[in-house]
């Protein structure tokens, strides 16, 4: 997984509550075996209309916000399914910070396993960024994971967030889960032991 | 030891370790597959040269992808096909047991797993799908989980954790006749919100829950993700433990009695805490509809479609009117005057045997409305077989119902079963995300009762006080 420190980035702005992966990326791309390729995917029906022409109005199909790595939206973000396709789609166009209120807990744990980083921030301080990256496409903030804070150009906005300091230390070192728990194999193998000298875990 | 919930016990049973600030290791007893979220795990562990540490804890079944016509007749849609041929090969090669679509035994993963027995009190479950908290009607604690922790969980058999807090939504006394499972749980995301209950676990209790056969509760924890939940769960007693009884790899005989005793232990403690409390009065409830694009919007049936201005909040309004935009809907008229175009009787929160019955019954001497094209997909072949034998197959049919092979069909429309743009359709699934049944499609999430009532009517009707 690719570590992350820190990112100064032009903010695509998506104010909307409640952004499903169903619209991040609609089952109809689900059916790929592998992890990449989804970025061209990424919001489709919001993206493109029936013709599979860009919709203009859509923030990230205009300059100055389709190349930003950092997406700003409102609280919930990534309720509804599992898919980790989500994460994989956003990662795959480019997107490394999604800043939001709140993230819902499915996606918010896939962000973490795929190096895309979510950060919270109080509701009007997000208010604040999206009105400045929609006023401004040249809007640019920066995201420094190791101090865990946000500030744009002017400083007019500096905002500190909490992470989690296992995530936070496995996200700046671009860690994966499954070597790290791998290392506990010897816990896992006396816990399977003990549990069936305990009657066991019924075999599927 | 201090009194505690039931999904203290069954988490503290299942920390392998634990250590301040880190993610709990937490074993896991049963790890359900499927089809569209695990290839990408298994190519991870052949990548790494990893094996899956627990063969016997992990079941796979096809179900996303799988048409719901004739078996005989071939997949039509290649790259469902290769998902479908990846999964029997990811399995054969890592010796993964699979039900694949010409077993008698398939189904949609979260119905097969009760079915069959897997799904039983105290274990730990998860599956690469939100609803896996579907199980949690059992007692246990089931949880959707992404691609990344497949892999990790065929690997190690562990998830790391942090611990989530914990929600009782008690709904006290009893439903009405006309009010089912379904309505409860629109009910409580109508109160709660969508993200009402991000962070926690959901205990369902009171006397309303209680009184639930195994199917409806399976319906209300299947829906506690579109509540933001963890995962949801209801205490084993003797409906469990009935519903049980005899099933295929659930112990038999002084086992089941052993096993029994156990799961009596597992409920929560008198006098023990739980991080939040919500209360509902069940007699207040009535048949829901959601009129919007989140599972949050959604108001009884003798209710009027919200007004965006009546709102207070801006970011409130402006998600309002742009659901009642997708959705074509006018601000202030009734729901009952809502004509559809489609009804969708099936998915893993209504497709059980009790939900085909209760819909049969509505749907039995009477006629689907010409304007409608209506379906049932059984949750399982298991369930189409029992249907069969008892003759809801033939009512459904004469009421000009079409009956499908099992599979979540047109719940998201992986599946060739699809809303085309525009359509209307009343759906006992659960999503009815902006295009969740199709492109450009509208879902109103109802009961069994209210969609097969509504696909003989044209429109939405009370089921209360309907007579066909
Ligand atoms: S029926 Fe629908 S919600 Fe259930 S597992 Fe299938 S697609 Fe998911």
């Amino acid at each position: 997984m690719e570590a992350f420190k820190t990112l100064n980035s032009g903010v695509a702005p998506l104010n909307r509550v409640n952004v499903d992966t169903d619209q991040i990326i609609p089952k109809q791309f689900l059916k790929r075996v592998e992890r990449t390729g989804f970025g061209q995917f990424l919001f489709n029906d919001w993206r493109f209309d029936e013709k599979g022409n860009e919709k203009p109005d859509f923030v990230l199909n205009q300059d100055g916000y389709k190349d930003a790595s950092i997406l700003v939206s409102g609280r919930n973000f990534g309720c509804g399914s599992s898919r980790e396709h989500a994460p994989w789609a956003l990662q795959d166009f480019g997107i490394r910070v999604i800043i939001a209120p709140s993230f819902a807990d499915i996606f918010h744990n896939n962000c973490f396993q795929n190096g895309v980083l979510p950060v919270v921030l109080p509701e009007d301080v997000v208010q604040k960024i999206i009105e400045h990256s929609e006023n401004d496409p040249d809007y640019r903030i920066t995201v420094d994971l190791e101090a865990q804070r946000v500030w744009d150009e002017n400083e007019e906005i500096v905002a500190d967030f909490n992470m989690e300091p296992f995530r936070r230390h496995c996200m700046l070192n671009g860690l994966d889960d499954i070597g790290l728990t791998l290392e506990d194999e010897d816990d896992i193998t006396s816990y399977e032991r003990e549990r069936s000298e305990h009657g066991g875990v019924v075999p599927a | 030891m201090a009194p505690r919930t039931m999904f203290e016990k069954i988490w503290d049973t299942h920390v392998v370790k634990s250590e301040e600030g880190k993610p709990t290791v937490l074993y896991v007893d049963l790890h359900l597959v499927h089809e569209v979220t695990s290839p990408q795990a298994f190519d991870g562990l052949r990548m790494a040269g990893r094996s899956v540490r627990r063969t016997d804890l992990t079941v796979a079944v096809a179900d996303h992808n799988t048409p719901t016509w004739d078996l005989s007749l071939p997949i039509t849609d290649p790259i469902a096909q290769q998902q479908l041929d990846e999964l029997s090969k990811n399995c054969d090669e890592f010796g993964v047991t699979l039900y694949d679509r010409f077993s008698p035994l398939q189904g949609i993963v979260h119905v097969i797993g009760p079915e069959q027995g897997y799904t039983q009190p105290g274990k730990t479950i998860v599956c690469g799908d939100s609803h896996t908290s579907t199980h949690g009607a059992f007692g246990a604690f089931a949880m959707g989980i992404g691609t990344s922790e497949v892999e990790h969980v065929l690997a190690t058999q562990t998830l790391r954790q942090f611990k989530p807090k914990t929600m009782e939504v008690r709904v006290d006394g009893k439903l009405s006749p006309g009010v089912t499972a379904k309505d409860v749980v629109l009910g409580i995301i109508g109160k709660i919100g969508i993200g009402g209950a991000t962070g926690h676990v959901i205990e369902y209790t009171g006397e309303a829950i209680r009184t639930l056969s195994m199917e409806g509760r399976m319906t209300v924890c299947n829906m506690s993700i579109e509540a933001g939940a963890r995962a949801g769960m209801v205490a084993p007693d003797a409906t469990t433990f009935e519903y049980m009884r005899g099933r295929e790899n659930v112990p038999k005989g002084t086992d089941f009695d052993k096993a029994v005793a156990a799961w009596e232990e597992l409920g929560t403690d008198e006098g023990a805490q739980y991080d939040q409390v919500v209360v509902l009065d069940a007699e207040e409830l009535e048949p829901h509809v959601t009129w919007g694009t989140n599972p949050g919007m959604v108001a009884p049936i003798t209710a009027r479609i919200p007004i965006p201005q009546e709102y207070e909040d801006s970011g409130e309004q402006e998600s309002v009117t742009r659901a009642l935009d997708y959705m074509d809907l006018e601000p202030g008229m009734r729901i009952e005057d809502i004509e559809i175009d489609r009804v969708f009787i099936g998915s893993c929160t209504n497709s059980r045997i009790d939900d085909l019955r209760a819909a049969a019954k509505i749907a039995e001497g009477n006629k689907v409305d010409e304007s409608v094209y209506a379906m049932v997909v059984p949750g399982s072949n298991a369930i189409k077989r029992q249907a069969e034998d008892e003759g809801l197959d033939k009512i459904f049919m004469q009421a000009g119902f079409d009956w499908r092979e099992a599979g979540c069909s047109m719940c998201l429309g992986m599946n060739p079963d699809i809303l085309k743009p525009g359509e209307r359709c009343a759906s006992t699934s659960n999503r009815n995300f902006e295009g969740r049944q199709g492109k450009g499609g509208r879902t109103h999430l109802v009961s069994p009762e209210m969609a097969a009532a509504a696909a003989i009517e044209g429109h939405f009707v009370d089921v209360r006080d309907w007579r066909g």
